[in-house]
């Protein structure tokens, strides 16, 4: 069997395994170095979710992503690093230490697929696979100058991913031209028995870049409060451009987003306090002292394994499901969870895509957010996507104060397609 | 308002874990992100969702699974084809 050699210049602290060479067959993908985040599990290769509670585990089956990009001949060269389970919106949360952004390494890369943006971004690969549970694959895309698409919930199997929050969050191509995010949708969308939220859809197409009497709604909370206005205007320009290849701009309003974030943070974090129960090290990871009661041995390989974010969420989320809390939390999440889909099916009645900016600011300074929820309140742009489950890209529109800018595509469910063309059509548009 | 004892509380039924040195730096974040989230107290109950769902089935048909020995591969602690975890009782 064929293989290809990989030995980068890791500067960025983007990878944390990397095989020197690295198998590669015949198929579309044939020879290419494509970077897997490190919370999908890789046969033979270790997959540790940048946690020192999955120190030296190495999984036994590959997860369905990954066989599909072996099966057209993908290299995977190597595993990326990311905040602890995907809990970040940084990549400072890592068991590894933090990447750096190349664009600018005084600055974080975004999160939590951090490390698949920079590999990306850089140049050590041409692909890579992310998720996105609320923004992990869109924030560092835009953070670090390159595009990233969380497909419609259901279209791509989570088989084999470690689960955070299964109701939120997708696996989704990182690259940096949109016709490399269509290539690897077309390898990434078949479908998945093991996944029964996956739907039988296959990604089929080629990207059109055109965008003539489309309909783009840009709803005005997404340029509102908490919205550098730098930021603002540079998207409002890339809008603008848009038009001018002969798209429609409808402004509107999406009430459910003054409380997305706090549904979203309600619902991210109950569902992760159940997933990560399995973390016990019983059955992988640190071993257990089996001479210890159970919930004594439990209690010390947790709080030595997990690190303070995964924590904090662990607890959130117990918190809002205990008795006496869920009605005020968790039900109320779900409730307001709805409205948000409802806001989606009431715009796309009208319009064809939604557009506005991926992150709210240009990449923060390392180190430079240290209190929970200022850091949760920079995801309140890409949560809306993740709460419906509609698709969202995010595609590279300039620059502000010199660091990348990203414009969100936000489009109807299962039609990918159409965000993939629109943001073919921004970045062919910004080409000319 | 969430107090220490009540953190300490919520760390025993996540086994979590958590030293006494930790409480008022995870209390006062919980405190802070709990004010944020009243904000869902305006949302209203809304009816049945709107979403269609559909149920998923197939048959139920034994495939191959996982070889044993592969399960137990990344335990350190495996004994007679079983992994050992500490005592219940």
């Amino acid at each position: 069997m064929a293989s290809v050699t990989f030995a980068p210049d890791d500067r960025y602290n983007a990878f944390i395994t990397t095989l020197s060479e690295a198998e590669t067959g015949p198929g579309r993908l044939s020879g290419i170095p494509v970077a897997v985040k490190d919370n999908i599990s890789t046969r033979g290769i270790p997959t540790t979710c940048a946690s020192r509670i999955l120190a030296g585990y190495i999984p036994p089956y590959d997860a369905h992503v990954v066989t599909l990009l072996k099966r057209e001949g993908a290299a995977i060269v190597g595993k990326t690093n990311m905040d602890e389970f995907g809990m970040g919106t940084t990549t400072e949360n890592s068991a590894f230490g933090p990447t750096l952004n190349p664009a600018d390494p005084t600055r974080v890369p975004g999160g939590s697929s951090g490390g698949s943006a920079a590999a990306v971004a850089s140049g050590m690969v041409r692909m890579a696979l992310g998720t996105d549970t609320g923004g992990s694959i869109r924030c560092p895309a835009a953070f670090c100058g390159i595009v990233g698409l969380k497909p419609t919930y259901g279209r791509v199997s989570r088989y084999g991913l470690i689960a955070y929050a299964n109701s939120l969050e997708q696996i989704g191509p990182m690259a940096r031209s949109v016709e490399d995010i269509s290539l690897l949708m077309e390898v990434l969308t078949t479908h998945d028995s093991r996944d029964s939220t996956t739907i039988s859809c296959p990604y089929r197409h080629t990207p059109d870049p055109s965008v003539r009497g489309l309909k783009i709604g840009v709803p005005e909370e997404f340029f509102g409060e908490g919205v550098d206005p730098r930021v603002a205007a540079v998207v409002w320009e890339a809008v603008t451009r848009l038009e001018q290849q002969g798209a429609e701009i409808v402004t509107c309003r999406m009430p459910s987003m003054s409380f997305a974030l706090a549904a979203y943070y309600v619902t991210c974090t109950s569902e992760a306090s159940s997933n990560l129960a399995r973390f016990d090290g019983v059955r992988y990871g640190p071993q257990a002292d089996t001479r210890r009661p159970w919930h004594e041995s439990f209690q010390d390989q947790r709080r030595e394994g997990f690190g303070a974010e995964v924590r904090r969420r662990i607890m959130l989320g117990t918190f809002a499901l205990s008795s006496g809390y869920y009605g005020k939390y968790y039900a109320k999440a779900q409730a307001a969870r709805q409205q948000v889909r409802n806001d989606f099916v009431r715009l796309f009645r009208t319009v064809d895509v939604i557009a506005g900016p991926t992150m709210p600011t240009v990449a923060f300074r390392l180190g430079e957010k240290t209190d929970p929820l200022s850091m949760y309140l920079s995801d309140i742009l890409t949560v809306p996507a993740n709460l419906a489950g509609v698709p969202a890209i995010s595609v590279p529109c300039g620059t502000s104060e010199g660091l990348p800018v990203g414009l969100q595509v936000i489009g109807q469910w299962f039609r990918d397609e159409k965000v993939i063309d629109v943001a073919a059509a921004y970045e062919q548009g910004a080409s000319l | 308002m969430i107090e220490e004892k009540d953190i300490e509380h919520i760390a025993m039924l996540a086994d979590i874990g958590i030293t006494k040195e930790e409480l008022p730096e995870f209390t006062g974040q919980f405190n802070e992100i709990l004010d944020y989230f009243d904000i869902l107290d305006q949302v209203e109950e809304t009816g049945a969702s709107e979403h269609e769902l559909a149920n998923v089935f197939r048959e139920d048909e034994i495939e191959p699974s996982l070889p044993q020995d592969e399960v137990l591969a990344n335990t350190r602690d495996a004994e007679d084809g079983f992994f050992r975890a500490p005592r219940v009782m």
